[in-house]
């Protein structure tokens, strides 16, 4: 099992060389450079300043020898200035990386503590009122575009009820470390986890009614059942396992979607996570934070993908490594 | 050599639902189980002996599948009980062999808590207890080393020890009936003859009832004492192995019997049998259900309403026809 790991982390390097190759020529590709916009458009820069510090950023270097230059600094964890922040981009990560971490594993939890119950329900009572209902929900949540749905429940939950703070992640008047700090972080995060997970519990659900509709009529299910084996039990010990299998799969890559979603969550609750930062940074042309985000979003799908495989070889006797 | 009986089977009609309608797959069949004996169920496919097998122990699916008649064991109607009650007779009193050894166990479970798991309900003996007595079922049922197949996964298994685990299942808490369904089709030939051995041996020792289902007449030869012929979903005919095999009389055991290819026949055909087991919702349901398969026969050789009839000491067959059989091919008269 180590040995699987370590493997497949090896595997990651060149995938990541790959990766940050091409962050790099797109992010080349763009028009312009750190010194265009601002800089180039102020009247008091003439053009020979500019060429200057052109040559004293390296931007003039064959493209090989500049993206030596970025690899190098990423490895020793420099990502760069952010031109718009005027700091360095490790910095502007750190407090929203949290944040957003945070967000994510609430969605998760969540998507998963409305999903599996449901999908349980659907798939053992298939064709029951329960059954229909769910189904019925899974599909209006299928339909309905994450940013819709957010602007509803912000409008609704947040300013029509004034259940829910409206956005940040904390109540900027508490002190960290104490309990209220806490609660009021969690509050701040409940109504965008809330809205992620309710609507992207579709691929859980669905997934997993037709898996336990599929296991149900198994043979091995029909042996159990010859051994007498209580109905209640019949489900935990057989169905059910076998119906968690593409689930637990699916976690991994839930992480890539989720990085997707808190784009729009963060955006929509002005939540500080590195979602919004990302879609500032696009509109502001903060390139260094862009290529930073591409590239931590890259490696945390790589780590997903690793997770799947990883569960699924512990939960699956017939794909474990040795 | 009076045996005592174990099941008994009394007018058995099994109906599925098929668009809002209910057809019989198994219609009045009786039969009794006795015990160290092995009844044979036999039939070309769709002719309803898995789904009188199933039945027994009531594993159709209740809400499309209904139940008529009566499965008398230990004094009880086991088409009356209730889940719960079934679930304290299946793999306690009633062991169930499958037919498709790799798909009858669970691929996440290790063979060994497999067969742990009908003591875990019908037996209150502790977890090393279960263990001890899983090696030596493992042992019993040939597997060559129980201390490590115990922990193995079924896709780690051949076929055969597949089929032995699932034999182990079967026999672990020892059932006084084995209901074994079509237990080698799935198997090679060289494996089959060692599972027929093994079968035959533990029926010996344990001095177990075996329903067995199948549609392989050699398996019958090597295995049965008595033999039930089932067409279209009813008995056509019933006797001992020995008299099955030498006199046969109904037109369909008797057809059933020419197809079997053997070494010695120098016709370069093999005899087949006309047609197929019509499909449930277009089974004549009156008159001799065979009759359509031999159209060449006088339609006045058949009884309107056939019956299961004793013809000589234990041996019954259904319907008239079979005093008028030949075989349109040039075979023996009747």
């Amino acid at each position: 099992m180590v040995k699987f790991i370590l493997r497949r982390i090896v595997m990651m390097i060149p995938q990541l060389f790959i990766l940050s190759v091409l962050i790099f020529l797109l992010a080349k590709a763009m028009p312009g450079d750190a010194l265009t916009g601002q800089l180039a458009n102020n009247p008091k820069m003439d053009a020979q300043t500019l060429a200057e510090m052109r040559e004293k950023l390296g931007l003039n270097d064959p493209l090989y020898v500049q993206y030596a230059r970025w690899i190098k600094n990423l490895l020793h964890g420099d990502l760069g200035m952010s031109y718009v922040h005027q700091q360095p981009v490790t910095d502007l990560l750190a407090g929203r990386m949290w944040n957003t971490v945070l967000l994510s594993l609430c969605i998760l939890v969540l998507t998963y503590a409305i999903a599996v119950p449901l999908g349980v329900i659907s798939g053992r009572w298939q064709d029951s009122w329960a059954d229909k209902l769910i189904v019925g929900y899974s599909y209006v949540s299928f339909a309905t575009p994450l940013f819709i749905f957010a602007l509803i429940m912000l409008f609704l939950f947040g300013f029509k009820l004034g259940w829910f703070p409206t956005g940040g992640s904390v109540d900027i008047q508490l002190e960290e470390g104490t309990f209220d700090y806490y609660i009021s972080k969690f509050n701040h995060l409940l109504l965008p986890s809330l809205s992620g997970a309710l609507i992207s519990t579709v691929g859980i659900i669905q997934y997993l009614r037709s898996e336990i509709i599929d296991t149900k009529v198994k043979d091995f299910v029909r042996t159990a059942r010859a051994k007498g084996v209580p109905e209640a039990k019949i489900y935990s010990r057989h169905i059910l396992r076998n119906s968690f299998l593409p689930i637990a799969a699916f976690l991994g890559y839930e992480i890539t979607g989720l990085i997707g979603g808190s784009v729009f969550l963060e955006s929509i609750f002005s939540y500080p996570g590195i979602g919004q930062l990302f879609l500032q940074s696009i509109m502001q042309r903060d390139y260094s934070v862009v290529t930073a985000l591409v590239m931590i979003s890259g490696l945390a799908t790589l780590v997903g993908t690793l997770l799947s495989d990883i569960i699924l070889s512990a939960v699956d006797p017939r794909i474990r490594i040795e | 050599m009076l045996k005592q009986s174990v099941l008994q089977i009394e007018h058995l009609r099994v109906s599925f639902r098929i668009h809002e309608e209910y057809y019989a797959a198994v219609d009045d069949v009786s039969l009794t189980v006795h015990e160290n004996e092995v009844l044979a169920i036999v039939g070309e496919s769709g002719c309803g002996k898995s789904a009188l097998a199933l039945s027994i122990i009531g594993l159709h699916p209740p809400e499309r599948t209904k139940l008529e008649g009566a499965v008398m064991f230990k004094g009880k109607n086991l088409l009356t009980q209730s889940v719960q009650a079934l679930n304290e007779i299946r793999g306690k009193d009633i062991g169930m062999i499958f037919q498709d050894p790799l798909t009858a166990l669970n691929p996440l479970m290790t063979v060994g808590k497999q067969i742990e798991e009908s003591m875990d309900y019908h037996t209150t003996l502790s977890a090393s207890e279960k263990r001890k007595r899983t090696l030596e079922l493992l042992q019993r049922v040939g597997i060559p080393n129980p201390a490590q197949t115990y922990d193995r996964y079924p896709h780690e298994l051949s076929g055969g020890m597949r089929q032995r685990i699932v034999i182990a299942i079967a026999i672990a808490c020892n059932p006084a009936v084995i209901i074994a369904d079509e237990p080698t089709t799935a198997l090679d030939v060289t494996i089959q003859a060692q599972i027929i051995r093994l079968l035959k041996d533990l029926q010996q020792q344990m001095n177990t009832g075996i329903i067995l289902i199948t549609h392989d007449l050699g398996v019958v030869a090597e295995m049965a004492d008595r033999v039930a012929v089932m067409y279209a979903g009813e008995i056509v005919e019933l006797a001992d192995v020995y008299t099955l095999f030498t006199r046969p009389l109904h037109p369909y055991t008797r057809s059933l019997l020419q197809s079997i290819p053997s070494a010695q026949t120098s016709k370069e055909t093999l005899h087949v049998i006309q047609g197929i087991v019509p499909p449930l919702t277009k089974l004549p349901r009156t008159g001799c259900r065979f009759r359509t398969r031999i159209g060449w026969m006088d339609e006045s050789t058949h009884e309107s309403h056939p019956i299961l009839r004793e013809v000589e000491p234990n041996h019954w067959v259904r319907c008239t026809c079979y005093q008028h059989f030949y075989f349109p091919d040039g075979g023996e008269r009747a």
